[in-house]
């Protein structure tokens, strides 16, 4: 018997479970965008394995009026199209919900569930009619589908189409095959099915806003934060990192006379001499970087010690997957926070950026760049898997014209000239951060020894223990300058006044929003703050200060960001409340609400008790 | 790794170069090293050779690693940036350095643990990229900041100070410089000052990946009966294929040697390198007979040293990558960042 289905609009989940290899991505990229171009906004996550041919992967497409950019948790149209996945995907189906499959061999009755509503279209035997080579006839189901989703779904065919038609620009054979089999799939639907209770209405609600991935919008503020060098290793998932970046450069930084390049891309022979060759840029007044995962950063540690201790500017993207050891390398997690926060042997501390999404990872990739410079450092940009690797609807990016590169305190030749005092680790302002001089810049002066090795303020070689405290020190007040230079944490209180306060950063930013609009709908107030970066500035430790109880939400195990908390600021443990997931799943508002009301509700029950 | 700086006075008299420096100007701080170690004559050569090609000493950066090879850059060129980066790792940070200013001179000083072990991928993959650098091995075949371990460099058989025999295969730097690809490659003896000048001169001249595997006896843990890298052992199997004068555009060429015994090569900057021929046959010009004769030779015991191969048409990493000629650390803004026009077009490509 089955359940009625209220109907709706624009507000449902649909997921693809597909084989990878099969030409699916594509496809399935091409059913979210089309949602997007009649004005309705999505959220979309790739799950993927670390594998090239063969095994499951599943696309996940949430269509959202309201514009949440997080997952919800649950699903109402499983498009099953992977024999291998088929009980756990009909497993996830919401009841009441939707069941999409390849009817061309029968399935046993057994298979299926009473409480959803299964479409079978039977598109194997569609494609062996109409396509004689094997490839065509894999690629073109996936075309069919997404045809027969429309019809299903009352997408609008135009704009389907439309993206069709751009995306295959010049290749008019191409674009005719595509609809064809876009037609076949429509047209099987509408002349024997009835459009479903789930609906795509065309909306204005999408705006001026981008679609894009976190790597891109990072190499982006590479390309707008000046990088002149990028050093690179392949790994998942931060080579489109560095792939975007070369696109992006191979438009925006050719020399138009001479068709030079204005940049110089390696990839390095592993992840030590990638940042080696970004230390070796930074030591000599280039703005370089490198894009890596966790794996790459155990790699880096030795060389962001001694970025740390000579002072050398170095930008780190990191963009984070499953730990530990190879872990999860195509699973998101928020789990390299102390790996990075503290990396390297000795007392190390380092600046990390927290986006929340790709808008911020445009913002914060160039922000790095000013602040590498500044504080004469490494900056970690800590992206992680479900930022990067999916696209996200967010407004456009933004630069300011008049903006300026902020190339910190260097020493001019000049400078030398009129008879500076340059000690190249002299603390001249109190911010603890010392001049430096360019490689080559004058004759006699200016000139100095750079080590790893402990030296005095003139960078000579020195194990005095009082020269070596003062230096140690002096990196500690250069740490706490850091604090009024990196992004201020986001306030937003509840509507009235509470006790409890949940911390959040990062890719969980999204579901946490949602989550809150759930809490609150049940009568739960929690004000809440969005950490952007570490070292935490003084508003993180007054809004616990100002909190009887912080749930402090992070994907991970061992809540590394609830460790960096009572590390940095020396607060009770009994009061920070993690909420803590890490399945490698994107987290969901669902969850984040649930486990909170749970915690919440378990609390007043002792306290009644 | 001192911080005794010398005196600065010296006599009025010493003789200068064309940009007004004396050798004094090309010193570094005193050398902490053993008494009579060879690196100490190897930092002594490349202040002799950087003296007499004229180079300004604020445009050389020195890079090393970590060992007592890599603290020699302190003791030479004490108006040059040097960095003492990190084990095995300087090939990484010198090529870093040379991508952000192509207009620097780059010396990477090295030793055969920092460059055979550790740091042997690294050796091997700047040598690939033809990173413009010259790279020497300051090679003594042991360990001998820590006290006297065999190096990657210990020749097969060799005895240590203590007696114990080393029986793994030792690595020939030089073969393995030619194999990766390196467009200058020497080997000399630090106790030869006068073919090791010359060969600095040239790889420093050089553009492209230049190598020197400068064997350098260590004193107080390699020099004894039984090791093949002591000063007694190279001196009696040293074999010197050529004799190299390095011939500034400015210099007369003066022929010294019989007809048919001189090779003359010019490089990228206009120099000239005449060859003198000591072993018959021997030609710096050719990659597959060099390893060859290096092999044959080395079958034989013979430490084989002098220019081993040159291609003065050598093409660098900056070549590959098709970099402007503006070092890339010079750019500003206006070159750099596309601006909110550019962006507005991205933007409507993400639509």
């Amino acid at each position: 018997m089955l359940q009625p289905v209220t109907p709706r609009v624009n507000d449902f989940v649909v997921k693809f479970a597909n084989v990878n290899g099969s030409g699916s991505a594509s496809a399935n990229g091409l059913f979210a965008r089309s949602i997007l171009r009649m004005g309705v906004p999505v959220a979309a996550r790739n799950i993927f394995p670390s594998n090239i041919q063969g095994l499951p992967t599943w696309y996940e497409v949430r269509i959202t009026e309201a514009g949440y950019q997080g997952r919800r948790g649950g699903v109402d149209l499983m498009v099953a199209m992977n024999p291998q996945t088929w009980d756990r995907d009909l497993a996830e189906i919401e009841a009441g919900g939707y069941l999409f499959y390849d009817s061309t061999k029968p399935i046993p009755a057994t298979r299926f569930r009473g409480d959803i509503t299964v479409i079978g279209v039977p598109l194997t035997a569609m494609c062996n009619e109409a396509y004689e080579l094997p490839r065509e006839r894999q690629l073109f189901k996936n075309i069919i589908y997404v045809g027969a989703l429309a019809a299903l779904l009352g997408m609008d065919l135009q704009a389907i189409k439309g993206l069709i038609a751009e995306d295959f620009a010049g290749r008019q054979k191409l674009i005719d095959a595509n609809f064809g089999a876009l037609a076949k799939g429509y047209d099987y639907v509408t002349e024997r099915m009835a459009p479903l209770p789930l609906q795509v209405r065309p909306a204005d609600k999408v705006g001026d806003r981008i679609y894009v991935e976190g790597n891109e919008a990072a190499a982006l503020g590479a390309l707008y934060g000046g990088a002149t060098v990028c050093a690179w290793y392949p790994i998942t998932p931060s080579t489109s990192v560095a792939e975007a970046f070369m696109a992006h450069c191979a438009t925006h930084r050719v020399d138009p006379e001479t068709g030079k390049s204005r940049v110089a891309i390696i990839q390095g022979e592993d992840e030590i001499a990638s940042i080696g060759i970004v230390v070796g840029a930074g030591w000599n007044g280039c703005r370089a970087f490198t894009c890596t995962s966790g794996p790459g950063v155990s790699l880096m540690t030795e060389f962001i010690g001694l970025s740390y201790f000579a002072e050398i500017p170095a930008v780190i993207f990191d963009v984070q997957r499953g730990g530990p050891s190879t872990g999860m390398p195509t699973r998101t997690q928020q789990a390299d926070l102390i790996s990075a926060a503290y990396a390297s042997h000795g007392d190390t501390k380092h600046v990390m950026l927290l986006p929340a999404d790709p808008h911020e990872c445009f913002e914060m990739g160039a922000l790095a760049f000013d602040l590498a410079e500044r504080l004469q450092t490494t900056i970690f940009v800590m992206l992680d898997l479900d930022i990067g690797m999916n696209e996200w609807l967010v407004p456009p990016f933004k630069w300011d014209d008049t903006r300026k590169l902020d190339r910190g305190k260097v020493m001019t030749a000049e400078a030398l000239e009129a008879g500076a005092d340059f000690g190249r680790y002299k603390d001249v302002d109190g911010d603890g951060i010392p001049f430096r001089t360019y490689p080559g810049t004058h004759p006699s002066l200016g000139g100095y020894f750079t080590r790893g090795t402990s030296r005095n303020p003139y960078a000579r070689y020195s194990e005095e223990g009082a020269v070596y405290v003062d230096n140690m020190e002096r990196l500690l007040r250069k740490f706490e300058t850091a604090k009024s230079l990196i992004p201020p944490p986001i306030a937003r209180p509840a509507r009235r006044r509470t006790s409890d306060g949940v911390i959040y950063f990062g890719s969980t930013s999204a579901a946490m929003a949602e989550a809150l609009e759930h809490l609150e709908a049940e009568g739960r107030d929690v004000d809440a703050l969005r950490v952007r970066g570490f070292p935490f500035a003084a508003e993180v430790d007054a809004f616990i200060a100002a909190h009887d109880r912080v749930f402090v939400v992070e994907q991970n195990r061992d809540g590394q960001f609830r460790t960096l908390l009572m590390n940095e600021g020396g607060h009770d443990p009994a009061k920070l409340v993690a909420v803590l997931h890490y399945d490698g799943t994107p987290i969901t508002a669902r969850f984040i609400a649930g486990r909170i009301a749970g915690l919440m509700a378990l609390a007043q029950t002792q306290a009644a008790e | 790794m001192t911080y005794i700086l010398k005196p600065r006075l010296h006599h009025p008299q010493l003789p200068t170069n064309s940009l007004g420096y004396t050798r004094r100007d090309y010193e570094g701080s005193v050398s902490t090293l053993c008494a009579g170690c060879g690196h100490d004559s190897i930092s002594g050569a490349i202040i002799q050779a950087c003296f007499e090609l004229e180079l300004p000493p604020h445009r050389v950066a020195k890079l090393s690693g970590i060992g007592c090879s890599s603290k020699t850059p302190d003791y030479f060129l004490g108006n040059s940036h040097g960095f003492n980066t990190v084990h095995g790792r300087m090939p990484s940070v010198l090529t870093g350095a040379n991508l952000a200013n192509r207009e620097l001179i780059y010396l990477g000083v090295s030793g055969d643990g920092d460059s055979a072990s550790i740091g042997l991928g690294q050796f091997a993959h700047a040598i690939r990229r033809g990173v413009n650098m010259l790279y020497i091995v300051e090679n003594n075949g042991v360990y001998g900041l820590t006290k006297g371990q065999f190096s990657a460099t210990s020749d097969k058989g060799s005895k240590s100070k203590r007696g114990v025999e080393n029986h793994d295969s030792g690595i020939d730097m030089v073969s393995l410089a030619l194999q990766m690809g390196a467009t200058y490659v020497a080997r000399s003896f630090s106790g030869d000052k006068a073919q090791l000048v010359p060969l600095i001169k040239a790889g420093l001249a050089h553009k492209g990946a230049a190598f020197i595997d400068c064997i350098s006896p260590c004193v107080q843990f390699n020099n004894h009966n039984g090791s093949t890298k002591s000063f007694d052992y190279v001196r009696e199997h040293n074999e010197a294929v050529n004799r190299l004068d390095v011939i500034s555009h400015r210099d007369p060429i003066k022929v010294d040697y019989a007809p048919g015994q001189t090779v003359r090569v010019q490089q990228h900057d206009g120099s000239i390198l005449s060859l003198h021929k000591l072993a018959e046959l021997y030609n710096p010009n050719n990659r597959a007979q060099a390893l060859g004769y290096l092999q044959a030779r080395q079958a034989r015991g013979q430490i084989v040293t002098g220019l081993l191969f040159v291609d003065p048409g050598a093409h660098d990493l900056h070549d590959s990558v098709g970099t402007v000629d503006t070092p890339l650390n010079q750019l500003t803004e206006r070159e750099l960042v596309p601006g909110q026009a550019a962006l507005d077009r991205i933007n409507a490509g993400f639509r």
